[in-house]
């Protein structure tokens, strides 16, 4: 049932690429393992504003490319990825993040599994006792 | 004339699955209903198939002047792709789907020896209702045979992403799990209907349940696959709508069959289990309504359509509610199953049943949850890989532990201890934490525990095989436990990925040596290269692992008409893992390359291979079993 | 109470086609929008797009004057349909203030002499850093700064001819 008609995703952003190469930290891991896999968690969570359902890590859209030099440059200079995550969230809305944050809005998103857990849990041990 | 036929036999099969509802909605006739419908379901089903083969025709002929060939098709592509080409579209992937929809109706006719005339009567009556709305759908707005008047000269081609062996396999067998569950389905509503639900239902139930999960496992894996390969980005699961749409059937087949068993077995989990079959075949039509109408952003984009969506919308809604209100309607009607204990095979089924069934409900919530949101507040909110990662790893996990001791307990009542059969699991689980805390202290909580798990689920499939003749342990216990294994082994491999996974990006000049995990990546040229609708860069890569030199041809390819780009990755897979390339841009003299090193990735799909290999012996084992018992009884009374 | 417990599944499944129904009739709008309106402007500095040309900086902002914040790109199509009518609105008096995004000088003056200059100051925004601290995802936009610097308006797109009264009724209250 999964088949691929990237074509629309792929040829939007390259109809509207720049003549400017890929900025320095696009495809360029930082020296230090530690930032670098920080930042590409953060990446992973991060939705291309180009193409919609894709990751600015798996994205070839050059502004996803320009969101991954964002991102490195700041977690290279020693920012938290919470702080970086906050940054696009203020300019972009929660929209920009594959992580719902967890506020009033989503509170049913993230309780939800737990009472569902409970509450089955809770019907079949009362039909158990009740058949005992 | 080939065009017609098609069309007409469409049309004849429709009649016929008219005729076979009108049997089953007249009470007088309710006795010889399934006699009626027999021979008619039989028909429909090989004029539908009949009708697939016109199309099929069409399309390796390349006759343009049926419009659908012409916006899909090209005559200069390859015979496999002309064959599959037939379903990589909107008109043909839907009669497809019905015709999986009318064979399966054609096999429950023919070989529903041991189901009760009433409730085979009233179940054709059901599966009739079902195909009847998708040959309306199929007939009134997705015509497959529709011509084009004047034919055009060529065809407009299939979309280069689609010309893949992935295309040839993966959409039909998908296509078979998501339909075969109509006749678990329609066998609910049949029951329900008769007000028989029982043992002899679910041993009827059974292998159409087997049957399409296995199909679905093949499907799924198969996609991920292709995906894995075919988008460059080295992910093998994204969390994706399209993706879940697939999931959620699987997730409500899966609880099915464990419940089916119960059901099977002792009798227990009725009302649970004809809950389960509706909320199946419908999580397959929410898939295919999902997927259509185009009403989620998705990376693997279809043929959308928002008026079919409607329509789609539509049956989903007569028959979903249809079955959920006759379902609430005599559930208080069906009797109550035999006791058990909590700490019992039933038990440890119905807690399986649970976590499958939460698993479920977390999918459809995170997929819909957007939706949903947007439609009541107007805010855009997204939910992904993080969110699912979170939620569904620990139920999994849950579900693993539970795995390790579930199939050693007795049916009804364990009073034995167990600690004999868990021990070696207990071992080689403490062992795999202290060595990846050792070995690995940085790696995700989850990874450690999916390693753990995994692990030590290894020696606990098997223990249900341990101290039996294994000549005489019955087929389906033997499939228990190789779909078990699978789940370990598949397990293993997500942790292992997820864990282990090393990245490497790098402008690289020709010439110039590259290291990742314990690979060596001499980049030694690029070259361009012709196929016949493309050209592209092809890097050649001598990569080795210590061992023998092997070498890797990533592209970056450009196709002609209609422009797309892809890359086209090259994969080098040893004994313990993948080394995935990805040729990038051109930048001055450099090119940019994307390496990754996947420790064990490959076990990922060859567990879920093992798991649809334990299905499909199970299924043999059953029906072998059921067919000895009918002879038995047959001899009995003779 | 098991009644009810038996009309959840309904009641799931129509919440559901709600959401379809709702989303089928209004189809999903792929804009996403700054959330910065009501905010001051990012501070920023950047270099002269054009040489001879003044550079930008988000402090000229505050100087009592509201004004129209402009991205475009030499590359961007749309924005070539947009530039008679940012000259349009320079002719009724705007101050526009320019950003080109991911660009080079000579192609910048290039596309100037082509379709028209109506900018005040022109800033080089070479790796998309200011786009991005404005919350803007794409090339043309514009915001409506008021005169003490705070963004009260965006325009995501191609201005047209119906969208100029828009944006001079946005610009009259930013005064």
């Amino acid at each position: 049932m999964i088949r691929f008609a990237l074509l629309f995703l792929l040829a939007a952003p390259a109809l509207a690429d720049s003549n400017l190469p890929p900025s320095p930290w696009a495809d360029r891991q930082l020296p230090d393992a530690r930032q670098e896999s920080a930042a590409l968690a953060l990446m992973q969570d991060i939705r291309c504003l180009v193409c919609q359902g894709q990751s600015v890590a798996d994205s070839d859209a050059e502004m996803a490319g320009d969101m991954r030099a964002l991102i490195r440059e700041r977690i290279a200079a020693g920012e938290q990825p919470a702080a970086v995550r906050t940054w696009l969230i203020e300019r972009y809305g929660d929209w920009v993040s594959f992580d719902p944050p967890v506020k009033p809005l989503t509170w049913p998103l993230w309780a939800g599994p737990l009472l569902l857990l409970a509450a089955g849990g809770w019907l079949a041990a009362r039909k158990l006792r009740r058949r005992r | 004339m080939i065009a017609e036929a098609g069309l007409a036999a469409l049309y004849l099969a429709a009649a016929l699955a008219l005729m076979q509802l009108a049997v089953s909605l007249v009470p007088a006739l309710a006795p010889q209903a399934a006699q009626v419908a027999r021979p008619l379901a039989l028909a429909q089903g090989l004029l539908t198939a009949a009708a697939f083969a016109c199309l099929i025709v069409l399309f390796v002929r390349t006759d343009l002047s049926v419009a659908l060939v012409a916006a899909n098709s090209h005559s200069a592509k390859p015979l496999l792709y002309r064959f599959a080409g037939t379903w990589g579209n909107h008109e043909g992937s839907m009669l497809l789907w019905v015709t999986v929809l009318a064979l399966s109706g054609a096999l429950l006719a023919v070989a529903s020896r041991g189901i009760p005339e009433r409730m085979l009567g009233a179940t054709l009556g059901a599966q009739a209702a079902l195909a009847l709305g998708f040959y309306a759908f199929l007939l009134l707005a997705s015509n497959p045979f529709a011509r084009l008047d004047p034919a055009p000269v060529e065809g407009q081609g299939l979309n280069p992403l689609l010309q893949d062996p992935g295309l040839a396999f993966h959409p039909p067998t998908l296509y078979l799990g998501y339909v075969g569950l109509s006749v678990a389905f329609s066998l609910a509503v049949g029951a329900l209907i008769t007000r028989d639900v029982g043992p002899v239902l679910a041993r009827a139930m059974r292998p159409w349940v087997l049957g399409s999960w296995v199909f679905l496992t093949v499907g799924i894996a198969a996609g991920s696959y292709w995906a894995y390969y075919e988008l460059g980005w080295g992910g093998w699961w994204f969390w994706d709508p399209v993706e879940n749409a697939s999931l959620m059937p699987w997730l409500a087949a899966t609880a099915l069959l464990h419940s089916v068993s119960v059901l099977a077995a002792r009798g227990g989990l009725r009302t649970w289990t004809m809950m389960l079959a509706v909320v199946a075949f419908s999580m397959s039509m929410v898939g295919t309504f999902l997927v259509r109408s185009g009403i989620l952003t998705s990376v693997h984009a279809f043929a959308v359509d928002p008026t079919r969506g409607g329509f789609i919308l539509a049956l989903l809604l007569i028959y979903v509610g249809g079955a959920l209100a006759l379902f609430a309607w005599r559930a208080p009607a069906v009797g109550e199953g035999a006791r058990f204990a909590l700490v019992s095979r039933e038990g440890a089924l119905v807690l399986n049943n649970l976590l499958l069934s939460v698993i479920l409900a977390v999918v459809f919530l995170g997929t819909l949850y957007p939706l949903m949101v947007e439609a009541a507040t107007g805010e855009k909110l997204s939910v992904g890989p993080p969110y699912f990662d979170a939620v569904v790893g620990p139920l999994a996990l849950l579900l693993m532990l539970l795995l390790v001791v579930g199939p050693l307990l007795r049916w009804r009542r364990h009073e034995a201890p167990l600690t004999k059969w868990v021990a070696p699991s207990l071992l080689a689980g403490v062992a795999t934490l202290a060595a990846t805390i050792i070995l690995a202290p940085d790696i995700s909580l989850l990874s450690r525990l999916g390693l753990v798990l995994g692990v030590a689920l290894v020696p606990a499939s098997l223990m249900p095989l341990a101290g039996r003749s294994l000549r005489r342990t019955p087929l389906a216990t033997w499939g228990m436990a190789i779909a078990h294994l699978g789940v370990a082994v598949s397990v293993i491999g997500m942790a292992s990925d997820s864990a282990f996974s090393r990245e490497r990006l790098a402008a690289a000049r020709p010439g110039e040596q590259l290291a990742v995990g314990p690979w060596l990546v001499a980049f030694n040229s690029v070259t361009p290269v012709a196929g016949p609708n493309w050209t592209a860069i092809e890097a050649e890569l001598a990569v080795t692992q210590g061992g023998s030199e092997r070498v890797l041809k990533p592209q970056a390819r450009t196709f002609t008409s209609p422009v797309t780009e892809t890359s086209e990755v090259a994969i080098a897979t040893a004994w313990n893992g993948q080394l995935y390339t990805v040729l990038g841009r051109q930048s001055g003299q450099r090119w940019q390359l994307r390496l990754w090193w996947k420790p064990f990735v490959t076990l990922i799909w060859l567990g879920a291979g093992l798991i649809a290999l334990g299905g499909l012996v199970s299924l043999i084992g059953r029906g072998w079993t059921n067919r000895r018992t009918r002879r038995r009884l047959a001899e009995a009374e003779l | 109470m098991k009644r009810a417990l038996l009309l959840v599944p309904l009641a799931i499944l129509a919440l559901f086609v709600a959401a379809a129904l709702w989303r089928l009739s209004s189809p999903p709008d792929p804009t996403i929008r700054s959330r910065l309106a009501g905010q001051p402007l990012p501070a920023f500095s950047l270099p002269a797009a054009v040489p001879g040309r003044p550079a930008l900086d988000s402090a000229a902002f505050a100087d009592g004057q509201p004004r129209l914040l402009n991205l475009f790109a030499s590359w961007c199509v749309p924005c070539i349909a947009e530039a008679p009518m940012l000259l349009e609105l320079e002719r009724r008096g705007v101050t526009i203030e320019a950003i080109a995004v991911r660009d080079r000088p000579e192609d910048v003056a290039r596309f100037l002499q082509r379709h028209g200059d109506p900018f005040r100051r022109i800033g080089l925004d070479t790796a998309s850093k200011v786009q991005l601290s404005l919350g803007s995802a794409g090339v043309p936009e514009s915001f409506v700064i008021d005169g003490r610097g705070i963004i009260r308006y965006q325009h995501v797109g191609v201005i047209t001819a119906k969208d100029l009264p828009v944006l001079m009724a946005e610009l009259e209250k930013a005064r």
